[in-house]
């Protein structure tokens, strides 16, 4: 009842997001597009836009949290369209794969009994599931008539004595991006610094070591994969408080206050809740990832230099150099078949670097990269990996990307799910790497993962398959492979 | 290519072959008005009726020569006699086939003798084709039970070509002689014009069809529409998807088989313009009709799968004369379109088939089409095309064999018949049902394999098995220092993803 009490406090009764708000958040002073002569993030253009809405973003970042009862508050287009995410996963509850919404009907809408609804909803979740919390995603149509969702939450909040976290984010307030940062803001404003750690069990104390607690900002658990990295930190005694948010509980958010040390994993996408934290409580912060053999022993060691502690360098330094030699002699074999294979990375920009290390470090050839998103900072780091002639694509289109798949001779397409079936209609083998996709890539055991599917893809005789012609026709190739062969007599004349 | 492992145990666990005298009645029922009799005892013929029913969950007309102790020691001619005598005045059919089985054959059986001594003494069945058949239960399979069935039917039914005048091709043109001719032999006035007029309205282009025990009734109907699309009338031989479809009919009883290749047609397989034979097995049958007829061949090995497809596809065109119809062109780029979509799931799987020579062989090639590996491959008995199957080793065996071999090589997904899904499931995989029998689900006797369109159901259907595979899943692994509610460790034991 203290930490309800401690959220109640929180709870701010506001009405919803103003266009201060709005600016408040677009104005991120830790990202680097702020320092570019356009503030904040770029306004998507009617007529040549592809990407998701603010709710789409904030319920992408917030939705990991297993235990918690999510519900839309909107009409069904926001939840019917994007309920039961699979990509992220859980080691128990498992409550976020149950989809909620308050559906809402013209009548509600007309006759203003949305909020109402809303109040009923959210009884019947508590009800039904017994959540530690709910968290409450506005969308554009309550935000247009005027619902004030924080007001529903706080008296839902007194009434069932659950907290119960207005994310007030409907569509038209802008990009995905922007929705990222209003869950993050309503983490900060609502729920972490709620509850204190659990004291740490006697049972899991080493006396030889100091445990330092951490958390990771961005961390989304797609297919387990961060579970090739947490018995890594459990055995240099890094005690993970959250993830925000995969494989995450209510409880754990709340604790995150506490940690020594956040970690931005990949994404900037909810840098502004390391910033805030950083700003309230002090915690100082860093950018890493766990894509490819560097970075993931780049990042434990960031995580020991961040806790300034020489007995966890060593331990760390040690680690490294174990798992580092046992995966290169596993990767072995599938570096001969990888090595020299032509990739074009198009991540739509944040994660290029990230992912750029893992390939070479396969001994694979990035000929080029997508950057529409990448800040100057990101791009400078592509530079530094891939040279200065590197390609950096902005233009995402279909017809874009397959031109520079023939243009550079590329074996394979690594992109979002939403480009794989252009790769696969234009015959080009693919690779999914977006938090859709059915396998985890990182840590050290995740190159293996990696490895496996880049093999199985570029390697299938199916490409053979279907580029070539019918028996009984007379014509020449299709245009992809003449396309390919034109461009191989070039470079070999 | 591939090493043939030799049988090397005593006991067979677990059995995948069945024996010749199914197959040999599975090619007798594909035919009309048809009745098997297995020479042997009653067993024999119970379990083979049963076999079918559940397979087919239809009547199955099957006789016996009901072989006792008395017969089976003094001699069973009489019974073979008698039988076929019965059957005939009973049911009057248009064929019966004399089927051996092991006791027959170990008590030294000469069945064919026995149709001779019919004949002669019942001259009054004469309407009545009776084809005898060695197909001991001690040698070979159902797939060369088939095939040796098939072939002693085209020797019984099919007329010499000389002596029948037949001719290649004369099926195409054969309503000419008769209809526009008139009691002179000239031809009637218009006659032209109609003949042109006719070749537009019924190209009657006969191929002769001759299709092995794996294609089941769906895909003889896929097939037959497929050759119909090149204008081209195919004749079955046999036909079970005329009479083993699961049609309801009018009559509400029939002891022989209703629909089927009718055997009048037989006579006139020597008029087609070309014999396609689809299954290695049925070589020897197909070169029989050909020496018979000088119809040519065409010999496909499978239909499963692309290359397989075009192959088909290839030949109808050059028998018929007509470019591949859009329609067929489409199938072909939505199989291709299938192939990509599934590639993620099925490159690198690790599969086990267990099934005969020639449905092994089809697998084999379609999942090898797909980057799959045949981890484990397990047929029922040695046939020369085991040696040209691209796996590296053909286990002869059994459903254990196939348990042991994919366990031992990590099998993540196993074809085979109904009784192999207790070993799928010992082997933690999945199963795609497929070959005889299959008893456990409903329909799966007129699953449609074949063509671009079945090779693509196939596709979807293997991916679907191993899509969200939970063995390939990361294992969940929980901190040791973790603030996870305290009720969770029990409410969601880890051994359940």
């Amino acid at each position: 009842m203290v930490a309800l009490a401690k959220i109640q406090t929180k709870l701010l009764v506001k009405p919803m997001k103003s266009t201060k708000d709005i600016a408040a958040l677009l104005d991120e002073p830790s990202c680097e597009h702020n320092k570019k002569e356009k503030s904040g993030c770029a306004k998507p253009k009617p007529g040549a836009s592809a990407g998701g809405c603010a709710f789409d973003g904030a319920q992408i970042a917030l939705l990991p949290i297993a235990d918690v009862a999510h519900i839309v508050h909107g009409p069904i287009a926001c939840a019917g369209s994007s309920w039961d995410n699979r990509g992220t996963r859980s080691s128990g509850a498992n409550l976020y794969r149950i989809g909620m919404t308050t559906d809402l009907t013209e009548q509600d809408i007309v006759m203003g009994r949305s909020e109402k609804r809303l109040f009923h909803a959210i009884k019947q979740a508590i009800d039904s599931y017994h959540p530690p919390a709910v968290f409450i995603y506005n969308t554009c149509v309550p935000a247009l008539v005027g619902d004030d969702i924080n007001a529903v939450c706080k008296s839902a909040q007194e009434r069932w004595g659950v907290p119960v976290v207005p994310i007030d984010s409907a569509g038209f307030y802008g990009t995905k991006n922007l929705g990222n940062r209003i869950a993050g803001d309503a983490m900060v404003n609502h729920v972490i610094g709620t509850r204190d750690p659990d004291p740490l069990p006697l049972t899991v104390q080493r006396a030889d070591i100091k445990i330092h607690d951490v958390n990771l900002i961005g961390e989304y658990n797609i297919a387990g994969e961060f579970w090739h990295v947490l018995p890594l930190l459990d055995e240099l005694g890094l005690r993970v408080l959250c993830t925000l948010s995969g494989d995450a509980r209510f409880r754990e958010v709340q604790t995150m206050h506490k940690a020594e040390v956040n970690m931005m994993v990949c994404s900037k996408a909810m840098v502004n809740v390391a910033r805030k934290l950083q700003q309230q409580y002090g915690t100082p912060w860093f950018e890493g990832s766990y894509y490819g053999i560097t970075d993931t022993s780049q990042a434990l060691m960031d995580f020991a230099k961040a806790l300034d502690d020489e007995d966890l360098t060593e331990r760390t330094e040690a680690l490294i150099l174990r798992e580092e030699t046992r995966i290169r002699k596993e990767l072995e074999p599938w570096k001969a078949r990888l090595k020299g294979k032509r990739v074009l990375l198009f991540t739509g920009g944040v994660k290029s670097w990230s992912v750029i290390s893992a390939l070479q470090d396969l001994g694979m050839v990035v000929v080029a990269t997508g950057t529409k998103k990448s800040t100057e900072e990101d791009k400078a780091r592509i530079r530094e990996l891939m040279g200065e002639d590197t390609v950096m694509i902005d233009d995402g289109s279909p017809r874009a990307l397959l031109k520079i798949v023939h243009d550079y001779k590329a074996d394979i397409l690594i992109a979002g799910g939403r480009n794989m079936y252009t790769a696969l209609k234009a015959k080009v083998p693919f690779l999914d790497i977006n938090q859709e996709r059915e396998f985890g890539y990182e840590g050290y055991q995740g190159m293996l993962e990696l490895v496996r599917q880049l093999a199985l893809t570029i390697e299938s005789p199916v490409w053979e398959a279907v580029r070539a012609p019918a028996p009984w026709k007379k014509s020449p190739l299709p245009p992809f492979a003449k396309g390919r062969d034109a461009i191989e007599e070039v470079g070999n004349g | 290519m591939a090493d043939i492992l030799k049988r090397n145990k005593a006991l067979s666990v677990n059995p995948l072959k069945a024996s010749q005298p199914i197959g040999g009645s599975l090619a007798t029922l594909g035919f009309n008005r048809a009745m098997p009799m297995l020479h042997g005892s009653q067993g024999c013929t119970a379990f083979a009726k049963v076999f079918f029913v559940r397979h087919f969950r239809e009547p199955i007309p099957l006789q016996s020569t009901a072989m006792d102790q008395g017969s089976s020691v003094m001699g069973a001619d009489e019974n073979v006699r008698e039988g076929i005598k019965t059957i005939a005045e009973k049911s009057r059919p248009a064929l019966i086939t004399i089927l051996t089985t092991g006791l027959a054959e170990t008590q030294g059986a000469d069945v064919h003798r026995n149709v001779r001594e019919f004949r002669e003494a019942n001259p009054e069945f004469a309407d009545v084709a009776v084809v005898a058949v060695n197909t001991p239960d001690f040698t070979g399979s159902v797939e060369t039970g088939f095939a040796l069935t098939l072939t002693e039917i085209i020797r019984a039914l099919v007329p010499d070509a000389k002596e029948a005048g037949t001719y290649p091709g004369k099926r195409t043109t054969a309503w000419m002689q008769d209809d526009c001719m008139d009691a002179g032999g000239r031809a009637t006035q218009g006659a032209v014009a109609e003949v042109e007029q006719r070749r537009e309205q019924l190209p009657e282009r006969q191929v002769n069809v001759l299709v092995n025990y794996m294609l089941t009734p769906g895909d003889l109907e896929a097939l037959r529409d497929i050759f119909e699309q090149f204008q081209l009338r195919p004749v079955f031989v046999p036909d079970i998807s005329d009479s083993l479809d699961g049609c309801l009919t009018d009559e509400d009883f029939s002891p022989v088989t209703i629909g089927g290749t009718l055997i009048s047609e037989m006579a006139t397989l020597g008029d087609a313009l070309a014999t396609v034979v689809i299954g290695p097995s049925l070589t020897k049958a197909a070169e029989l009709l050909e020496q018979k007829t000088g119809v040519p061949t065409y010999a496909l090995d499978h239909l499963y799968g692309l290359k397989a497809n075009d192959a088909l596809m290839s030949a109808l065109a050059k028998i018929s004369g007509h470019d591949v119809p859009e329609r067929i062109e489409r199938q072909r780029s939505q199989l291709q379109d299938a192939m990509l979509d599934t590639h993620f799931m099925l490159g690198q799987l690790r599969i086990a088939i267990a099934a005969d020579a020639d449905l092994l062989n089809a697998f084999v090639e379609q999942v090898q089409e797909m980057g799959a590996e045949v981890v484990a491959a397990v047929t029922s008995c040695n046939v020369p095309l085991l040696a040209r199957i691209p796996v590296a080793s053909i286990k002869i065996g059994d459903l254990e064999d196939m348990e042991l071999i994919g366990k031992a090589r990590k099998a993540q997904l196993v074809i085979g018949n109904s009784h192999a899904v207790d070993t799928a499931e010992r082997l933690g995989a999945p199963i795609l049902r497929a070959g005889f029998p299959l008893y456990d689900i409903i329909g799966g006797y007129q699953k449609t394999w074949i063509g671009y369109r079945g090779s693509r159901q196939t596709l979807f259907d293997l991916a679907n098995l191993v899509i969200n595979f939970s063995h390939e899943e990361i294992p969940v692994y929980r901190s040791i220092y973790g603030q996870k509610p305290a009720g969770e460790l029990t409410d969601y034991p880890l051994s359940c993803h």
